[in-house]
């Protein structure tokens, strides 16, 4: 197993927003996170990659606990994300976003930087190739030297995306994906998330809202509402959950297209 | 041979020239001792300017205590030399790592703080130096270091300028510089990358104390003396004027800053009550019309290109 929570719970005040909440994900698997708004979703992710530290229960990778691990060692410990409202370095060239996302596998040191000696520079070289491929891979190696800010959005979740494989996860977590996303581009993302999938051996936990995306693309789905897991299961047995058709307020669980 | 490799060179060309340039108009008394001493001071106020844009600029972090750790540099340096007899080279290598050493020690705590809470901390620490140094009788208390030996020259002041300039230009371009932007950036974002943003807040206050220590100690062994009143918040303030003119996050910004403000002041000699008022509407001035200051966070090379492609773009059209 690769993600485990034991009774993973939060309060926020007097407000718990996430309660008890037991993940099971194994190696490979594509699990989808979904629930009303509110109902602690993006609260999961910034408790399994240290954002948060919880009020009570415990997160195991590959069987380590991740307690007390600041952000960027559960980075290094091999999770990574993407945020529900998109946190590229703005300022930046889209090749220096990925070129950050190398840096803690780099073994330069700063004396080796200071005086551009040893492995300064086939590391440079390396890290310049190698973010290229990357955004080669997600169609946007033309933009590379093009500020982060002024790319269109759906490119900007793209070049976040790129940006979270380059730190090399065995865990991807991506925060509502498809939100602000044409149905096109929802759909090139659906096939770009199951072929990096297996490109990359990643096991994915995506949240999202998009219905049709969820249950086209994950085989298990976790359903949130007021911070309790109201059911769990494959996609067919969730779109005939009463409890889950009752929290969508009746709203029809659309059927994924074939 | 790269890209990078050849830039070096291109820029110890042009220090070479640089160098040789000045140094033969200073033996041959083109260039007098009042600007001689311009000179000095502006290679001097570079060195703290762009260690104190390594801090502010690249990482994001507001310092306003620069002046404390010029001070160290000065006072460490002049105990060597006077009191120890040991050669500058080696004052000068005290210098900056008693300042690098205080530096991480002040800033492990310190930079926990963000925004203004951090500008009013290195404030306060800044004078608490300054206080104790005033109440310390073996560096002369209140009235100065005296008998310092007159050992900063143009060749010193110059080459170390030049040292520091290629060396922090250096952090900056590489894995760790990247590092030190993205927790200017976005510091969750950065950590999110597995980049530990505590670490290098600390990397880059430590070594931006080192070589505002080193400006310091340049400066103590040219006046002859290191007296307390020179790293008052003035002196703190006078750095990021500097800094901010010339941009936050650009090197050669932080060089035309210094060359600029030393200039106006040198100008303004007659008049030093002037100062402080240039000073004042300059900064005014500049946060309206400009506030990313003269180059931003560009670099004066890319400046130029930029400029030649417009240029290239106009002509095609034309
Ligand atoms: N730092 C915080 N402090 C206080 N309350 C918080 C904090 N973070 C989240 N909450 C609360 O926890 C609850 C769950 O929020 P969360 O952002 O996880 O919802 P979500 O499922 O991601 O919703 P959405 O679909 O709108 O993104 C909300 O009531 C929110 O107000
Ligand atoms: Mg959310």
């Amino acid at each position: 197993m690769l993600l485990k929570t034991d009774a993973l719970s939060i309060k926020f005040g007097g407000l718990t927003a996430l309660d008890d909440l037991n993940l099971k994900i194994h190696s490979g698997e594509l699990v989808g996170l979904i629930g009303p708004n509110g109902a602690g979703k993006t609260t999961v992710f910034n408790l399994l990659t240290g954002v948060y530290s919880p009020s009570g229960g415990n997160i195991f990778l590959s069987g380590k606990s991740l307690k007390g691990l600041k952000p960027f060692q559960v980075t290094q410990s091999g999770i990574a994300r993407t945020f529900q409202n998109i946190r590229l370095f703005s300022e930046l060239s889209v090749l220096d976003n990925v070129k950050i996302a190398h840096n803690y596998h780099l073994s330069c040191s700063l004396a080796e930087s200071v005086l551009r000696a040893g492995r300064y520079f086939p590391e440079e070289e390396d890290v310049e190739r190698e973010s290229a491929k990357l955004l080669e891979i997600f169609n946007l190696k033309d933009k590379m030297h093009e500020t982060a800010k002024n790319l269109p959005y759906g490119e900007q979740r793209r070049l976040e995306i790129a940006r979270a494989l380059a730190t090399r996860p065995s865990l991807l977590l991506l925060d509502e994906p498809a939100a602000g996303m044409n149905p096109q581009e929802t759909n090139d993302l659906t096939k770009m998330i199951r072929w990096i999938r297996g490109e990359f051996a990643l096991t994915v936990l995506l949240i999202e809202h998009d219905m049709r995306l969820v249950m086209d693309l994950c085989e298990r789905i976790y359903v949130l509402e007021y911070g309790i897991t109201i059911a769990q299961g494959a996609p067919e047995k969730i779109r005939r959950d009463p409890r889950v058709i009752e929290a969508y307020l009746g709203e029809e669980v659309p059927d994924a297209p074939h | 041979m790269n890209k990078t490799r050849k830039n070096d060179l291109i820029m110890f060309f042009c220090g070479a020239v640089v160098f040789l340039l000045l140094h033969a108009l200073m033996e041959t008394e083109i260039i007098g001792p009042f600007w001689q001493l311009n000179i000095i001071l502006a290679c001097i106020n570079i060195i703290l300017a762009v260690s104190l844009n390594l801090i502010n600029g690249f990482t994001g972090q507001f310092s306003i205590g620069h002046a404390g750790f010029m001070a160290i540099g000065a006072y460490v340096s002049a105990i060597m030399t006077v009191k120890q007899g040991l050669p500058f080279i080696i004052a000068i290598l005290a210098a900056f790592i008693a300042a690098a050493a205080l530096g991480f020690v002040i800033g492990v705590p310190t930079l926990r703080l963000s925004g203004d809470y951090l500008a009013i901390a290195t404030l306060g620490l800044s004078e608490i130096i300054r206080v104790c140094i005033l109440n310390t009788p073996y560096v002369g208390g209140a009235s100065g270091f005296m008998g310092i030996p007159h050992l900063t020259n143009f060749p010193w002041a110059f080459g170390l300028m030049f040292l520091t300039v290629y060396l922090i230009k250096n952090i900056v371009n590489s894995a760790h510089g990247r590092a030190l932007i993205a927790v200017r950036e976005n510091e969750l974002a950065a950590e999110t990358m597995g980049i530990d943003a505590a670490k290098y807040k600390t990397l880059a206050f430590t070594i931006g104390a080192g070589f505002a220590g080193l400006g310091g100690a340049l400066f103590s062994h040219y006046f002859y003396l290191a007296h307390p009143s020179s790293f008052t918040f003035m002196r703190s303030f006078d750095i990021l004027t500097m800094v901010v003119l010339g941009g936050l996050g650009s090197i050669s910004g932080s060089i035309i800053g210094a060359v600029i403000l030393v200039f106006v002041s040198a100008a303004l000699a007659d008049f030093p009550e002037w100062r402080m008022i240039i000073y004042a509407v300059t900064l005014i001035v500049l946060m309206i019309f400009r506030p990313q200051g003269l180059l931003g966070n560009k670099e004066l090379s890319e400046k130029m290109l930029g400029l030649l492609r417009k240029g290239g773009i106009r002509r095609d059209a034309a």
